[in-house]
């Protein structure tokens, strides 16, 4: 059986989805569309059914993208979802406006399913709900009472599904309809009539006492929003995200690292030597590592979203937030979109969805890879340790820790001017939209917030995992390899220039294995860029780490320690940075210059390395104009930025 | 406090309608964002945030003189 679950913004639909399938869930699409179809298995008596969450709305008509696969799914019966039975949640302490929607759900004729949610809170203020004579208007719905908040009603609920009262053809009401999607006018009379109808019923379905006046909360806001205060707490909140951050994810973080060094080193002793071995310790392992030395970082920070989330506290963040993104063409939504891109801009675009005004939805995924994600950080660390001296200024500021600072301060700026710049391009006849509900102050629900953390993390490797280490087996692929004649004619000359400057036998691989390097496929093609990239300071090398960057930034890491791994056979062990740090020019100067890994760093801030992202990008606009237009801008700002740092520290 | 008379003509009429904005429900501004931003009313219990020109689509009816 397919069961729709469905119901307003802040009812806890989410919570009666985690309580009736715990965490047998799983992310999927909806055809056509890009909202996540999240499905869970409902296991009732030994038989397994699904249950798909529908996006939470506030009619069965659409007003964004999102909605739209309520209404497509609920309304054509032969569309794929369409559900054998519907669930649908009301909040008990909102009854009247929760109605509207559960009406039109009912006159569907879909076997159905009245969840009276959060009735603790409705006693709290007062109400008491008659459910005999909510029966009397809804005769063909069973009506369960739930806090799911606290797993209350998770029988019942399952119990009711087993046995649900046939559709006979009861309507709310004969003289009202549901309209098409697209009949405005229908609708607003629907709506209209509907709500005419619920306010004359509600008297008799809702006791009211009388309560006290003020909520509990607005006691809160008198602070959260507090023009002055607001701002600081908001600053001060994010401050300790973003370090809990940094020093958190660094211990998992070291951990993966080392488990996949000793993993490829302990498995270059045991398997026999030859290209399938070297594809496993060169390829594989160091991709797959790559891949889950992200995981903590992303896994910390949707833990702490999905808090603030959870709370309350966001939606008063989007509130006060608003005013100051307008000027930029955003929206006080695109807060959360723009702060997860910090993590990775693949979840970030991903949640502009509930942006639901078109152009600064679009602005907004422009702009998002702008801010510096987690894939940047390895870039930027190993970069700022070479060329950056671990100094204090005024006794205390770390220089090292500035210039990281600056480089993210860089990224955000320039994600504001350029979010201004394409306000004007882009052109929408209708004006910006954000009102929306400001739920009440809730303590967060654990279980919610792990399910948020395990899918992004899923979404994380799965989405991009697979690019990043398709990526570094063709990297190592590119990199083995090259064209048969030329590089034997290398070997053979590196040979000869080694017999003949009287090297010894470790110089002598070194010579041989860089010039095998050099005429690889991947060699071939860095020396080819080589012309472009030279005003930014750049030599081949570097070169081959920004090509394989394309696919994923922090493979530029990968690719340096790939490169001079391969470049030494994997006989010496020091670390990266020193091996770089060694690396010299013909001439005998380092190539890794303060003007050229400034020029790096800078370059790393504004390009679009990142095919993951432009997937995502393309799967949210529903076109390739959009990504390319990113690649274009953000590889004219990298070029230009990259050169003014190389030309003026030089 | 102030009475919901009518609700203006707009691509958001229905929207506004379903979150509870209906004629003759009673709202009342709970706070303001600072420098022109929205605004935070409720109606029947819940909050809603309304940016300055969605609000102007509200004609109200003010209600004696306590807000």
């Amino acid at each position: 059986m397919k069961v729709a679950l469905l119901g307003n913004p802040n009812t806890g639909k989410s919570s009666v989805f985690n309580m009736l399938t715990g965490m047998r869930q799983h992310v999927g699409n909806f055809p056509g569309v890009t909202v996540d179809k999240k499905t869970g298995i409902l296991e009732i008596d030994g038989v397994e059914h699904t249950l798909i969450d529908f996006p939470g709305t506030y009619s069965l008509y659409p007003r964004s993208k999102d909605e739209e696969v309520v209404y497509k799914s609920l309304c054509d019966e032969k569309s794929i979802d369409y559900p054998d039975a519907t669930i649908v949640v009301v909040d008990a302490s909102n009854l009247e406006r929760n109605l509207l929607f559960f009406s039109q759900v009912y006159d569907l004729q879909i076997p159905i399913v009245l969840v009276l949610n959060m009735s603790d809170i409705a006693i709290k203020q007062g109400k008491k709900i008659d459910i005999n004579a909510l029966q009397t208007v809804f005769p063909e719905a069973t009506i369960v009472e739930s806090i799911a908040r606290i797993k209350s009603g998770k029988n019942i609920l399952k119990e009711t599904l087993t046995k649900l009262k046939p559709r006979k053809g009861h309507v709310f009401d004969t003289n009202i309809h549901v309209a098409s999607s697209e009949d405005i006018e229908d609708q607003e009379q629907d709506t209209e009539k509907r709500f005419q109808k619920i306010h004359q019923l509600i008297s008799t379905i809702e006791k009211k006492e009388e309560v006290q006046k003020e909520r509990p909360e607005n006691k809160w806001d008198r602070i959260l929003v507090h023009p002055v205060f607001g701002y600081l707490i908001f600053a001060f909140i994010l401050l300790v995200i973003f370090q809990f951050i940094y020093v958190f994810a660094a211990i998992p973080m070291d951990f993966i690292d080392a488990v996949f060094a000793n993993l490829s080193s302990w498995l270059i002793e045991t398997l026999p030597q030859g290209i399938l071995s070297d594809l496993i310790t060169q390829g594989i392992v160091p991709g797959i590592g790559g891949i889950a030395i992200f995981i903590p970082q992303i896994a910390l920070l949707f833990f702490f979203i999905s808090i603030l989330e959870e709370t309350g506290y966001l939606s008063r963040v989007v509130f006060i937030m608003d005013r100051l993104m307008r000027p930029f063409g955003l929206n006080g939504k695109s807060v959360v979109p723009l702060l997860s891109s910090v993590a990775c801009a693949i979840p970030g675009i991903m949640s502009a969805r509930t942006i639901s005004d078109w152009k600064e939805r679009m602005i907004t995924i422009m702009v998002a890879p702008l801010m510096s994600c987690s894939a940047r950080i390895p870039v930027y660390t190993i970069l700022i340790a070479m060329v950056i001296p671990d100094e204090r200024v005024f006794g205390f500021m770390n220089v090292q820790g500035l210039v990281l600072f600056g480089l993210y301060t860089l990224g955000l700026i320039s994600a504001l001017v350029m979010a201004s710049i394409f306000k004007f391009f882009i052109k929408q006849k209708q004006s910006g939209f954000l009102m929306l509900e400001i739920p009440s102050y809730k303590m967060p629900r654990w279980q919610n917030i792990g399910v948020v953390v395990v899918e992004k993390v899923k979404l994380f490797v799965i989405d991009a995992g697979k690019i990043i280490l398709a990526i570094s087996i063709i990297l190592w692929a590119m990199a083995s390899f090259g064209p048969t004649e030329r590089r034997e004619d290398a070997v053979k000359l590196a040979k000869i220039e080694a017999k003949n400057s009287l090297l010894n036998k470790e110089e002598t691989n070194h010579l041989i294995s860089s010039a095998e390097l050099e005429n690889s496929y991947i060699g071939i093609l860095g020396k080819t860029i080589e012309p472009v990239i030279a005003p930014l300071g750049y030599d081949w090398k570097i070169g081959i780490s920004l090509i394989t960057s394309f696919a994923a930034r922090e493979v530029f890491v990968g690719s340096m320690a790939t490169i001079y791994a391969v470049g030494d056979d994997g006989e010496n062990n020091s670390p990266l940075i020193a091996k770089m740090k060694n690396e010299k020019r013909p001439d005998g100067s380092p190539v890794f210059s303060l003007a050229t890994g400034v020029s790096l760093m800078i370059f790393y801030v504004f390009a679009m390395q990142c095919m993951a992202t432009l997937a995502v990008v393309k799967r949210e606009t529903k076109s390739w104009k959009w990504p390319m237009i990113q690649v274009g801008y953000m590889g004219v700002l990298a070029y230009l930025g990259a050169w003014t740092a190389y030309t003026l520290l030089s | 406090m102030a009475i919901i008379r009518k609700l203006k003509n707009s691509n958001f009429k229905v929207k506004m309608m379903e979150m509870g904005l209906v004629e003759g429900k009673i709202l009342r501004v709970l706070f303001r964002a600072p420098f022109g931003g929205p605004i935070a009313i409720d109606v029947d219990g819940y909050t809603l945030s309304l940016r300055e020109d969605e609000a102007d689509l509200i004609f109200v009816d003010l209600k004696n003189s306590t807000d």
